[in-house]
């Protein structure tokens, strides 16, 4: 028997180890060719706690982290328990026979990992005893381990060549345990490695890589899960000359920091999650009024209030495109892929420019911790596109007329008064009706500049169609996949610009008899959204704090089409 | 506004210390830019909400570049500009409500930065833009249209405040007293460090406390306003605190740190150290 795909889960009590563990099997198999995926999640809390992370291993990309799991590593009990359900027909469970004893369930075996680990001199290389029986299990070619492990380990260091040895040693302690016990997973089809240069990444790196690459020159952010990794790249990464960033004492002070970088004519960006979103809200109000570029990013877990800090959801949309008081429609973006993540990194700054206001980037917490492999970046295809600026002479009106105006930049010429408060062309306060009509409108004018025309769109001709946003594109798209695949034919279409949506995007819509939107939230944001604006859309939510299952989510699909289907006969 | 905008409705009342404090603002700059031959425009005003706010748009003369922005975050706001663009000069025109009560929160972490802006308070001991209400430093039992009975709270003080937080200059004024405050504000401005110069500004509507800050030989009324004595060392900051324990209004510059270093030279130094990776050195971290 021979498998395109595994899905392998390590379960246990919180830390770096099954981290790490999901992360070089992920990295071991990209090496080679395969595609990879890893989801990782956990308690909110440093150390401890129920957690689990797991690899998903294809030899074409991978759009989901995998419904089922072909191995899962349980190493105590209690995970034992509560993830053997998932375990599919003909998967393995390996389990710490250190920590627990099983009766035989006929599909689990345990090893002393541990104690094997130790028995080779290194008590740090219980990662490689499981990754060399899992190895085993898939019949993977004997020396991918070996050499991943040399490369790896060879630092240049004293002692490297002992830890090498070490490790491989290991590796051949967790085949042999695994040859012991009989199971076998049949093995995997060799990987057809993708065309041209790959990294593997996270979502936030690749967010925040692909923001300083389209010129970021300001990011002051504050710590807050699962948005903290973005503020720590950037910590890193954005320190060259000109540039700024900080941790700042509050998620108010982030905005009105970033605000205040943006008027005095920077490229600035804070990160956050709901909680911080909602504090950010007056200042992003100020940003629309005032006309200052700005990049909000918020990477989604589960709300209200604080919630579930290290779940998913997509529950912050509405309070994206309304977060403040008054007549107010910041830009929305969202991601639905580590690749996206990189690209709307560097658009979402863009568009700030481009409008001469703030925008959101909605990412959210699967996606941030998800490493992948994805084609590396074409940075040359990046653009750092800027707002454009004044170099008159005094006495310049900066908010005259209807249209987005140069900007005047402090330490230039045209000094105006950047104003929250209703304002005229100048930047005084006023109170006159006339105004309030003139600026207000301006404002939402200046929208028409962010109408992208490019989406995706497939099966135009069908009645029904798929629209999901964000995170749950790729369960969505490999659901849409499987369907396609067995003759079950529904439109597709997708974007990352929620608002605006592209004019083209909205017309085709309109003309759909229903549209599905999967998203994980209770309102059914994003079907409400194109419901109001005239499209006969529904949704089909999910509010479990975790992602789509692929499988739950088709079946779901294909029930409402026929259903669907039904009325129409009935009619 | 450098000429009268008959849209812009707002008036200060007639008599209130915001004028002197506005006047004492535009000969301070204007010193300092003649000193540091620079034009206005290098000059960033960033207003928070209340009756102090609205100065940045009552400025006369040639007009510096300006923010008006929300109640209570002129801080955080001047820490983005300054730190986008440390060659800018960046004065923050704010009250007692809307520095000491909603804005609180900002000035402890911006003193320990030692962010090098220059902060103008206007403490009227009072909420005049909504009428009346109670402020920090309305006195403990005072009635307002919010204490009917009484002020429960004691009032705060706001030197002691500045000095406790570590800023690292902090000088008292009086909106009477024009061209000493116009000194205080340059000398604020040239302090290589976070400034506080914090100013009895009286409301004229809702708090009239001309007399007891001036003091009124008429009335029989004395001064609570005393200028620090010339022999002042205003490096020791124990001093400073001993000059608020004698009570009263003590006018001058109260503590100046000698060996301020700001936030911008900081930011420079660990630029130096950080070794930048550039995108493609970036991206290479990630290859597989």
């Amino acid at each position: 028997m021979r498998n395109n795909d595994f899905v392998v889960r390590f379960a246990g009590e919180g830390g770096g180890g099954l981290v790490t563990s999901a992360e070089l099997l992920a990295q071991v198999t990209a090496q080679v060719g395969y595609h990879v995926k890893t989801f990782v999640t956990f308690p909110s809390q440093i150390m401890g706690g129920p957690t689990f992370a797991q690899a998903r291993i294809s030899t074409s990309p991978v759009l989901s982290y995998g419904d089922e799991l072909h191995v899962l590593v349980a190493f105590d009990r209690e995970a034992y328990d509560t993830h053997y359900d998932q375990v599919r027909e003909g998967g393995v469970i390996i389990y710490n026979s250190e920590d627990f004893q099983l009766e035989d369930d006929g599909k689990s075996f345990g090893m002393r990992i541990d104690e094997l680990a130790k028995s080779t001199g290194n008590p740090r290389a219980a990662n490689m005893v499981i990754l060399g029986a899992i190895a085993h299990l898939v019949n993977m070619p004997e020396h991918y381990l070996p050499e991943f492990v040399t490369k790896r380990f060879t630092r240049g260091r004293p002692g490297d060549e002992e830890i090498i040895r070490g490790n491989i040693m290991a590796l051949g302690l967790g085949a042999e345990e695994a040859k012991k016990s009989g199971f076998s997973l049949g093995a995997l089809e060799d990987p057809a490695p993708p065309e041209g240069n790959q990294i593997m990444i996270k979502g936030n790196d690749a967010l925040a890589l692909g923001a300083i690459t389209a010129g970021l020159d300001f990011f002051v952010g504050y710590p807050i899960s699962p948005a903290t990794t973005i503020l720590v790249y950037m910590e890193r990464n954005l320190t060259g000359p000109g540039k700024f960033v900080y941790q700042a004492s509050s998620e108010i002070e982030s905005i009105n920091a970033i605000v205040g970088a943006g008027y005095a004519g920077k490229k600035a960006m804070t990160s956050t999650a709901g909680p911080g979103a909602s504090l950010m809200s007056e200042g992003i109000g100020m940003a629309w009024m005032a006309e200052i570029p700005c990049v909000v990013v918020n990477v989604q877990r589960g709300g209200p209030a604080t919630g579930l800090p290290t779940k998913v959801e997509q529950s912050d949309l509405l309070s994206s495109i309304h977060p403040a008081h008054g007549d107010v429609s910041v830009p929305v973006m969202a991601v639905g892929s580590v690749e996206e993540c990189f690209w709307a990194g560097a658009h979402a700054l863009n568009w700030a420019e481009r409008y001469q206001g703030p925008v959101i980037l909605l990412s959210d917490h699967a996606l941030s911790e998800q490493a992948q492999n994805i084609p590396t970046p074409d940075i040359s295809k990046v653009v750092d596109e800027r707002r454009l600026t004044y170099s008159g002479t005094n006495g310049y009106e900066r908010y005259a007329g209807s249209q987005v105006s140069a900007m005047p930049i402090p330490g230039g010429p045209g000094p105006y008064v950047a104003n929250a408060s209703e304002h005229d062309g100048m930047g005084d306060t006023t109170h006159l009706p006339q105004r309030h009509i003139e600026m207000t409108e301006r404002r939402f004018g200046k929208l028409k500049l962010l109408e992208e025309d490019i989406y995706e769109r497939e099966n135009t001709d069908e009645a029904i169609a798929l629209m999901t946003w964000g995170g749950s594109k790729g369960s969505t798209r490999e659901a849409y996949d499987q369907m396609m695949a067995e003759g079950q034919t529904i439109g597709w279409y997708y974007t990352m610009f929620l608002n605006p949506l592209p004019p083209a995007l909205l017309e085709e819509l309109k003309q759909k008899e229903l549209v599905l939107v999967p998203e994980l939230n209770y309102l059914g944001q994003f079907s409400s959204l194109l419901r109001a604006k005239g499209v006969k859309a529904e949704s089909i939510t999910q509010y479990t704090g975790t992602p789509f299952k692929v499988r739950e989510l088709k079946a779901r699909i294909i029930d409402r089409m026929q259903a669907h289907k039904k009325d129409l006969v009935q009619v | 506004m450098s000429k009268k905008n008959p849209e812009y409705d707002f008036k200060w009342c007639p008599g209130c210390g915001d004028f002197g404090v506005k006047r004492a603002i535009e000969l301070g700059v204007e010193r300092r830019n003649i000193e540091m031959e620079q034009p206005m425009e290098q000059t960033v005003v960033v207003a928070g909400i209340g009756c102090s706010g609205n100065l940045v748009h009552l400025l006369d003369g040639t007009q510096p570049f300006g923010i008006h922005g929300l109640h209570g975050r002129s801080l955080p706001v001047a820490f983005g500009v300054k730190m986008a663009n440390p060659e800018l000069n960046v004065l923050i025109v704010s009250g007692d409500g809307d520095f000491l009560s909603i804005g609180g929160e900002h000035i402890a972490p911006q003193a320990q930065r030692n962010l090098n802006v220059t902060a103008v308070i206007m403490d009227n001991g009072v909420y005049g833009l909504t009428k009346g209400q109670s402020s920090p430093t309305t006195e403990l039992g005072v009635i307002t249209p919010t204490t009917p009975f009484g002020k429960l709270e004691n009032a705060l003080n706001p030197l002691q405040l500045y000095l406790t937080v570590g800023a690292s200059f902090v000088a008292s004024g009086f909106s009477s007293k024009t061209r000493e405050l116009a000194n205080l504000i340059n000398e604020g401005m040239k302090h290589p460090g976070f400034s506080v110069v914090h100013v009895q500004s009286p409301c004229t509507t809702y708090n009239d406390n001309f007399d007891q800050l001036k003091g009124n030989v008429k009335k029989g009324v004395d001064p609570i306003t005393w200028d620090i004595p010339e022999d002042h060392d205003s490096a020791d900051k124990l001093a400073a605190f001993q000059l608020i324990e004698q009570g009263g209004i003590p006018l001058g510059v109260l503590y100046q740190d000698p060996e301020s270093e700001p936030l911008d030279a900081r930011a420079e130094g660990m630029r130096q150290r950080a070794n930048p990776r550039g995108v493609e050195q970036q991206l290479g971290a990630f290859r597989i």
